[in-house]
Formats: C-alpha cells, sequence, structure tokens
C-alpha cells in the first residue's frame, strides 16, 4: 500500500528551523513505521536521521512523535496510522537533528533518583529471599526501557524542563518498592523536592505513551502516598 | 589532530559480557571507561527472554556436571570442556551475585530464585528435561542490561554513549600492504588502544589503554530474517579479523527455531520450556518423530533442521515454509505470568493473541557461536596455538571460549556474558596493575581517516541499502540452515561481488553531525568481511555437526573435524587452520533427545 510520511526534518548544518518533508513510500500494511522509515532513509533520503536498534519495542531507541502521540516507530504498525503518518521528534529536548534528540538530561534526571539497589547488609549464603507477593509488589515498574515517551509526554515537564518527569519517577518505584532496597527514604525525600513528584498533575499522558504499558500515574500515586504516610509518621 | 585519551582499561561494548567487566573492574577500583555505539541500556542483550541457566537445584536436583554435559553434547562436542566447566561451575556464583546486586527474579513459594525447563538441558546426562533456567518472567536479559547498568551508575563507571569503534591500534605490525583494507597490520603485535567515532559530531577519538576488552555482540544482520538487532553488526570482530587476527569457528551460526514468520523477532525457547509444542501442516505434533525424549525441547540446530524438512516434504502450514507453535493449551495465567512480552510481540506484530491462536513461526538467524577466539580469562588469541595478544581481550557473543562449540544451547549466551564478561574484567585489572601503556604509533587513526574519506566522496553509484540486502538474501539462500558445496560457492562468489560494489558505495548525507548513512556503510564493510569467513570456514568443513549442516556431508567425521576453525585475512584471501577441541570428562556420542 501506498502511504505518506510527512516528516519534521531538521539538519543542524543547514537549517535555521525545522521543515516539514513529504515521502510517498509503497510499504505492507503490516509493516512497522520504522521500516516506512527506512524505505525513505534507503531509498529516497541517506540524511534521514532516527536512532533504531533492535526493532520490537524492547531497547528503546526509536521513541518519535508519530500522528502526534509518542510512539516507538517499531511497535507501531502502518496500517494502524496510514495513510497520512506525521512523524515529529520527541517534544521538550533539544533536538540534533530529524528525529535524533539530545537523551542526556533525561539520563542524568533518571540517574539523580539513585535507580540502584542499595544494600551493603552482608549475605552469608546463596540468595536474599524475597517472596512472589514481594516480587510483584515492584513487577511494573522494572519494565521500563528508558525511551523517554512519557517524559517527553507530560505537560508539567514541557512547562517545567526541570521537573524530574515521569520515567526517573518510575525507576526510582522501581527500587522504594523493592523489599531488599534500604534506601527508599533517600529517594523519597529527592521526589518530595520542588521538582519531584508533586509536580505531577495526574494528566495520564504518560501512561497513554508508555510502549510498555506502565501504570506509570499508579507508579507515581504509590510514591505520594508513601510520602503522605511519612509524614504523618505511619508506616 | 585527535582527541586523546587514556584509560588503564577500556570496554568496548556494554551489553552484557562489556557491563559485567566494567562492573567487575570498578569493583576493584581499576581506572575503566566503556565505549558503546548506543546508549548502554540499548545494547541486545536487554532482548534475551527466557532465562539464565545455572545449576542451583531450586526446584529440583540439579548439579553443574550436568549442565556441563549439556553444554558439550548440546554444541556437538565443538565445545573445549575445561572453559565449559568454568562456564557452569561460575555460573551459580555469579547468578547469585546478580540477585544480590538487584536483579528481580521470579521466585519460588519459599522466596528462592525460580527456575523453568530450557532446550537441551537435562538432568542426570540426559534422563529427562530440568528446570535450570533462572529467569525474571520472559524479559531476563532485560533485567541484567538494566541491573548491570544500574551497578556501574553506583559505582561511577565513566560511559562514553554513541561513540563507534572503528580500528584496534595494534604495535609492531608488519608494513600494510593495502591502507584501505588494513590488512596484515595485525599478528603478533600488543594493543595499544582503539579508534573511535563520536557519533554526535563525526570526530575520530583515540583511546589508549593498556587493557581493552571487544564486548561488540554478533553479527546476525548479515542474514536476511534475523531475530537480532539493527545494531548486531559484528563491528569488534570484524575489526580484529581486518587487523590480522584469526576469527574462530565462523562456520556456526545459529537458526533459533521460533521467529515470528517473516519477521524474525525471537519468541523464546520459554515458550517451549512452559509447555508450547511445535505443530505442521497437517496437525500434527512432529517432534515426536525426530526426538522422543525431549520433544519441542531438543536443542536449537535441530529443532530449525527438522521445521525445514517438514517444510520441504510439504508438512508446513498451508504449504508455505512456516509451522506453529501452540500456547493455547497452558492456559491466560501462564501465558499472561510467565510469558508477557510474547503476548504482547505476537499480538502487536501479527494481531493474534496466543490464549486463542496458534503462531506462525520459521527459523531466525539468532547467535554467532563464532568470534574473536580467547582463553578462558578472555585473553586474545592470535593462533592456534593460544598465543596471547596482550592487552587485547573479548568477552560474549563477539568471542569464542569455545563454550558453545558448534551450537549453544539456550540460556547458555547469558551464562557465557556474565561468566567471562566478569572473568575478563578481573584479568585486565591483573594485568594493568602490572603493565605500562604501549605506546601509540605515529597518526593511529590515518587508516580510518582514509576510509571515512574515501566513503563520504565515493562515486556513489551503489547504495548501502541495496548493498546489503543483497549479502542478506545471499547468506540466507545459501548459508542459512542447511549448506552445500553448490550452494556455498555461489555465496562466495556473491560476497566477491559484493565486495566489489562496497568499492563504489556513496554517502549522500554529507554532514558530519549524526551521520547515521556513514555509520551504516562502515557497518555493511564489517558484514562483508564476516560473511566472507563465515562461507570460507563452512567451505571447507566437509561434515555435518551442530548448526552446520552440510548436505552433501550428512555425517558428523570426528576423525577429520574434531577441531575449531582459525580463519585469518591473508593477502585478500583467507586463510584456515585448525586447532583441536579439548576434550577433558566427555568422549564424543551420538546426539540423540
Amino acid at each position: 500500500m501506498e502511504v505518506t510520511l510527512k516528516i519534521l526534518r531538521f539538519d543542524p548544518e543547514a537549517d535555521k528551523s525545522p521543515h516539514w518533508e513529504s515521502y510517498a513510500v509503497d510499504v505492507l500494511p503490516t509493516d512497522r513505521v520504522l521500516d516506512a522509515l527506512g524505505e525513505v532513509k534507503g531509498k529516497r533520503d541517506g540524511a534521514l536521521t532516527y536512532r533504531r536498534s533492535c526493532g520490537h519495542g524492547i531497547c528503546g531507541s526509536d521513541a518519535m512523535r508519530i500522528n502526534g502521540k509518542n510512539r516507538l516507530a517499531c511497535k507501531v504498525l502502518v496500517k494502524d496510522v496510514a495513510p497520512v503518518i506525521t512523524i515529529e521528534p520527541m517534544k521538550g529536548f533539544r533536538v540534533i537533528k530529524d528525529m535524533v534528540v539530545d537523551m542526556e538530561p533525561f539520563f542524568a534526571k533518571y540517574r539523580s533518583l539513585k535507580p540502584f539497589l542499595i544494600n551493603d547488609e552482608p549475605v552469608s549464603k546463596g540468595e536474599r529471599r524475597q517472596s512472589p507477593a514481594a516480587r510483584a509488589r515492584y513487577d511494573d515498574t522494572t519494565k521500563c526501557i528508558l525511551c523517554g515517551a512519557c517524559t517527553t509526554s507530560c505537560p508539567s515537564f514541557w512547562a517545567d524542563p526541570d521537573y524530574v518527569g515521569p520515567a526517573a519517577i518510575v525507576n526510582a518505584h522501581r527500587f522504594v518498592f523493592d523489599d531488599r532496597d534500604r534506601a527508599g527514604e533517600e529517594r523519597l525525600a529527592l521526589m518530595n523536592g520542588r521538582e519531584g513528584v508533586w509536580k505531577c498533575r495526574t494528566v495520564f499522558n504518560c501512561v497513554e505513551a508508555c510502549p510498555r504499558d506502565i501504570d506509570i500515574t499508579g507508579a507515581i500515586a504509590d510514591v505520594k502516598r508513601a510520602l503522605l504516610f511519612q509524614k504523618e509518621g505511619t508506616p | 589532530m585527535p582527541f586523546v585519551h587514556r584509560y588503564d582499561c577500556l570496554i568496548v561494548g556494554a551489553g552484557g559480557a562489556g557491563l559485567y567487566a566494567a562492573l567487575a573492574l570498578s569493583q576493584r577500583k581499576a581506572n575503566v571507561a566503556v565505549l558503546s555505539k548506543l546508549y548502554p541500556t540499548r545494547s541486545h542483550t536487554g532482548a534475551a527472554q527466557g532465562g539464565v541457566s545455572a545449576a542451583l537445584g531450586n526446584t529440583e536436583d540439579d548439579n553443574p556436571d550436568w549442565h556441563m554435559f549439556d553444554t558439550v553434547k548440546g554444541g556437538d562436542y565443538l565445545v573445549d570442556q575445561d572453559a565449559a566447566e568454568i562456564l557452569c561451575r561460575e555460573a551459580c556464583d555469579t547468578v547469585i551475585e546478580l540477585e544480590r546486586l538487584g536483579l528481580p527474579f521470579n521466585r519460588t513459594e519459599d522466596g528462592r530464585i525460580d527456575q523453568r525447563r530450557f532446550g537441551g538441558h537435562t538432568r542426570d546426562f540426559g534422563k529427562g528435561p530440568v528446570r535450570r533456567a533462572c529467569f525474571a518472567a520472559d524479559r531476563t536479559g532485560h533485567m541484567i542490561l538494566q541491573t548491570l547498568y544500574q551497578q556501574c551508575i553506583k559505582n561511577d563507571v565513566t560511559f562514553f554513549d554513541e561513540f563507534h569503534v572503528v580500528d584496534l591500534i595494534l604495535t609492531s605490525p608488519p608494513p600494510s600492504p593495502s591502507p584501505l583494507q588494513g590488512e596484515g597490520r595485525g599478528g603478533g603485535g600488543r594493543c595499544a588502544g582503539v579508534v573511535a567515532y563520536r557519533i554526535a559530531d563525526g570526530e575520530l577519538h583515540v583511546f589508549q589503554a593498556k587493557a581493552v576488552l571487544f564486548a561488540t555482540g554478533g553479527s546476525g544482520r548479515m542474514f536476511k530474517i534475523t531475530s537480532n538487532a539493527h545494531a548486531l553488526t559484528g563491528d569488534g570482530m570484524a575489526i580484529a579479523y581486518r587487523r590480522g587476527l584469526p576469527l574462530e569457528d565462523m562456520e556456526f551460526f545459529q537458526f533459533h527455531p521460533t521467529g515470528i514468520y517473516k519477521m524474525g523477532i525471537l519468541l523464546s525457547e520459554a515458550c517451549r520450556g512452559e509447555g508450547g509444542k511445535l505443530i505442521n501442516g497437517q496437525g500434527e505434533r512432529f517432534m515426536e518423530r525426530y526426538a522422543p525424549t525431549m520433544l519441542d525441547l531438543a536443542p536449537r540446530d535441530m529443532i530449525s533442521r527438522f521445521i525445514h524438512q517438514e517444510v520441504r516434504a510439504g508438512r508446513g502450514v498451508e504449504g508455505k515454509d512456516f509451522v506453529h507453535l501452540d500456547l493455547r493449551h497452558l492456559g491466560e495465567k501462564v501465558i499472561k505470568e510467565k510469558l508477557p512480552d510474547i503476548t504482547d510481540f505476537v499480538r502487536t506484530y501479527m494481531g493474534l493473541d496466543p490464549v486463542k491462536d496458534l503462531i506462525p513461526v520459521q527459523p531466525t538467524a539468532h547467535y554467532a557461536m563464532g568470534g574473536i577466539p580467547t582463553t578462558a580469562n578472555g585473553e586474545a588469541v592470535s593462533d592456534e596455538k593460544n598465543t596471547v595478544v596482550p592487552g587485547f581481550y573479548a568477552a560474549g557473543e563477539a568471542a569464542c571460549v569455545s563454550v558453545h562449540g558448534a551450537n549453544r544451547l539456550g540460556t547458555n549466551s547469558l551464562v557465557d556474558i556474565l561468566v567471562f564478561g566478569r572473568r575478563s574484567g578481573l584479568a585486565m585489572a591483573d594485568f594493568a596493575a602490572k603493565s605500562d601503556f604501549t605506546p601509540l604509533p605515529k597518526d593511529p587513526e590515518a587508516d580510518i581517516r582514509l576510509r571515512i574519506k574515501k566513503l563520504m566522496a565515493g562515486a556513489g553509484t551503489e547504495s548501502v541499502t541495496a548493498v546489503r540486502s543483497d549479502l542478506q538474501a545471499a547468506m540466507m539462500d545459501d548459508c542459512g540452515v542447511y549448506r552445500s558445496e553448490t550452494g556455498l560457492k555461489k555465496a562466495e562468489k556473491a560476497i566477491v561481488d559484493l565486495r566489489r560494489r562496497s568499492a563504489y558505495l556513496g554517502v549522500s548525507d554529507k554532514g558530519r553531525q549524526f551521520n547515521t548513512e556513514l555509520l551504516e556503510a562502515l557497518e555493511l564493510e564489517n558484514l562483508i568481511d564476516l560473511a566472507e569467513s563465515t562461507v570460507a570456514s563452512a567451505l571447507a568443513r566437509k561434515e555435518s555437526r551442530g548448526a552446520h549442516a552440510r548436505e552433501d556431508f550428512p555425517k558428523r567425521d570426528d576423525g577429520k573435524f574434531l577441531s575449531h576453525t582459525f580463519a585469518v585475512k591473508k593477502n585478500g584471501a583467507v586463510a584456515l587452520s585448525y586447532k583441536p577441541v579439548v576434550i577433558t570428562k566427555f568422549q564424543p556420542q551420538e546426539r540423540k533427545y
């Protein structure tokens, strides 16, 4: 089938500002949008630039705005967005070239909330035990692939680029609610700050954008609740 | 002048092997940096699904000797048994360490790491399937990658993200006959560092290091149907090969039996580990005929061949080149809880529901058993006498220890990257502590600068996309699940032709910033070199063993071929030599399941 890709192009070495270009390409209905982009890059304009790697929604490289919504280009089939497919970079990050944005501030926020297990207690033998129920408590937030789709769909982030954003909170949640971790209080304190969870206005854009179906607003609510209980002095 | 950096230890590649090495080095307080052409969390380790084997015996009796036997037999006796013994013993400690570092494994009722069945893993030397694969739902690789990256952040490891390695700096080489190919400049040298291309601005950076680890992953993108990420273009292997170092056992490339039809996306062996069945066009569970004990959990090389045989006999579904994977009888609860990502893939890409529908599958190019030959400490060797190249290490899919022999068992790739990634890191720490930097040669980036200049100025009559898809088709058709002299000769000729065409590649993007078209051209050259070594090795191995199935030589021939192939680039051709397999505990037997 023939589809038209309407792509917001930006070449930092030639353009002052982004501009739209349209390409008609012949693809299968079941092709991924990533395959359609490959058609343009391979046959029409080799300079079209986007990140991609795994091609099946696991590595998180190819998040972009497709028909106005943040999606992974490898997880959207052409038939579901045809016949005219608009493609733009994620909103809120500096555009480097075409779909490629500067992810550094995003990863800096992720790192700022200590996204790693902290527990220096010695274990005498074998694994630390954890019940299936305790494991289930943080299962959902272990799925995050750090693609950035949630954070760049969040109006609170657009309005305040210093807000840590949903992705960083999701990754902090993963440790706060892991009963093997010992630094929950530290992370909760970080998220209680000016640029923390209270910036979330529960718009649910992040939940809609997440290619891993993580209940992000739910995770943020978990963190808010933990902070409230903490304030009242109950565990 | 290029930018010059200095680190005691340098890791190239940020998948499981590279990150575990970096973590081990950071635990030793070594001076270490990691280069990755992607962001580390994009590495292909993250796509591994089913599990990582370790004979913990958490749910039933198991021991590392059984795991070792399965690994040796699964590899059709081409496995070096001293290395396999290390793999299976250290698997247990490594998995426990990962748990303590935070990996969210699924749990048993009493809170231990849960374990599931996987192909070729048996109890008591082949008596029946055993639960050995430790898992985190069907995203075990994702959790390994995340956990290792998280701990590297915790330990302040330095990362150079989106730096594409383009050359290996080896000293005291003989003069290069052809600067563009750079061949003949390796063999017997000492490693001084690497040259990398910063994707953000197109600048070349020289990294001087006492010890360099290539953990650059596999090369599945040389085939048309593959489970591999676009990034898997065998960069590290190809760079070592162009620098005159050997590649071991390149003819052994694993086809995983259950790729999504036409797309190649992997549907984990965990599907069958949980009880899924393969069904042919006549509704028959055909594995009953081929492997009466292990059934659908026979090793991957065998099942891929049996699927081909079913298709050839006209028993493919609708007479086409695929069969069905049936998960329906597992029920919604098991599918949802233990195979959630698989369910998502099947829904997204095929519009099917594994609870109700049969899933069309076909073999997909999955894993390079071969690679840069190394010792069990990750030290790269330059010949079949195991002469170590001081300062140069390799681990993971880019390396060949060899623990997978002629066919890797499911889950053993994750065991490999963890055990040998860690061992490499520790060996590098020791080496760096007692060694000095090797002085850099004059203009170490001159060769690559010339190559990039040539590509950028290229006549442009050939496109990267066209040459690459012709290569992928040639390899799929003539160097795939089944091979023959006629087919391989055809592939050999095709590769010569593709190499000629690649001299006319044009890069239309003339920009310096984020020039992914140039990167793809460089990656394509890597794939051509690896295809060349693969086909040459396959032509010479006139037997069938593991993943290398010759229609004209259908039997294994231990008399002639119980040995590893070493392929070296010499004067524009491939020179082959052989190294005996290390056999300690298990004598070769006929392989039945």
